[in-house]
């Protein structure tokens, strides 16, 4: 099914050289997940993988398909669109109930609100 | 014109997205999917989104070079501060942000570009008193932090929004 051995020298080595960037960058985002200590550090940790890991693999996909199957290969742009538009909503989620959590529990290092109603913490079993 | 066609660049991104799935320019292709583009508009109109009108476009091209510039920098520097993570603490914080975008559709696009650039995480927005709080992954001063979103990305999306 493959025919990647096809694949001319000119087009292998940066094609290489972009899929090896793209996961390095991914295995260190997801290593960011251990060595950062607090959870809103290790929020940052997975972006890596999401924005520049993304790109460069779907770039090398791009370049190699492209090369092999000799026309214009676009539809990773929309892996990349859509991945660009999408982890917001789910770090936003995390973040938003982490914040939310501390502030109940009254760790002192989460900033409280600036103003308006403080979240509603009585009944609330935790 | 309007009732023809409630979200013409929506309709347009949609014949995009569907000219890239299938891979193809054929005539065919590009009338089904106009049709879908056209017919996925009017569902919308259901929905009933915020209408905004995009204006000054060239602003539009230099928000995407400094996105994506900022991107690739801030790939490197938290590389840097993952891998140095075990020598030195992560000096990391919480920095509030007071802007004063209220269009929906643009401070939707300013949670996606502080997503992806790493860095910086979009944790809280109060519709009220237009804070934003975000955590910003290696904090040298608070300040600068501010000013630069608010400079880099406020502005220009405040131009293209409202």
């Amino acid at each position: 099914m493959s025919h990647l051995t096809d694949l001319p020298t000119w087009a292998a080595i940066p094609v290489c050289i972009l899929l090896l960037a793209g996961s390095a960058i991914t295995l260190i985002g997801s290593m960011g997940l251990i060595r950062l200590k607090t959870f809103y550090g290790r929020l940052h940790a997975p972006t890596l993988g999401a924005s520049a890991g993304t790109i460069l693999i779907c770039i090398a996909s791009m370049i190699t398909f492209a090369v092999l199957q000799n026309r214009w290969i676009l539809h990773e742009i929309l892996i990349i669109v859509f991945v660009i538009l999408t982890t917001p909503v789910t770090l936003m989620l995390l973040g938003q109930s982490a914040l939310y959590r501390d502030r109940i529990e009254g760790q002192n290092d989460v900033p409280r609100k600036a103003a308006g109603e403080q979240p509603d913490t009585t009944g609330m079993d935790i | 014109m309007r009732y023809w066609f409630p979200y013409p660049l929506l309709s347009l991104a949609l014949l995009m997205l569907w000219l890239l799935i299938n891979q193809s320019v054929s005539p065919g292709q590009i009338v089904l999917g106009s049709m879908l583009g056209i017919a996925f508009a009017w569902a919308m109109v259901n929905l009933q989104p915020d209408k905004t009108r995009l204006k000054n476009y060239r602003r539009i091209a230099v928000l995407a070079g400094h996105v994506a510039v900022d991107v690739i920098r801030s790939n490197i520097a938290v590389m840097g501060v993952i891998l140095r993570a075990g020598k030195r603490p992560v000096n990391s914080g919480f920095v509030a942000i007071d802007i004063s975008l209220r269009d929906e559709n643009a401070l939707a696009l300013l949670a996606c570009i502080l997503t992806a650039t790493p860095g910086t995480a979009w944790l809280e927005f109060d519709r009220q008193t237009g804070v934003l709080m975000i955590h910003v992954l290696d904090l040298e001063n608070g300040a600068v932090w501010s000013d630069l979103i608010k400079r880099r990305y406020e502005t220009p999306l405040k131009e293209i929004f409202e």
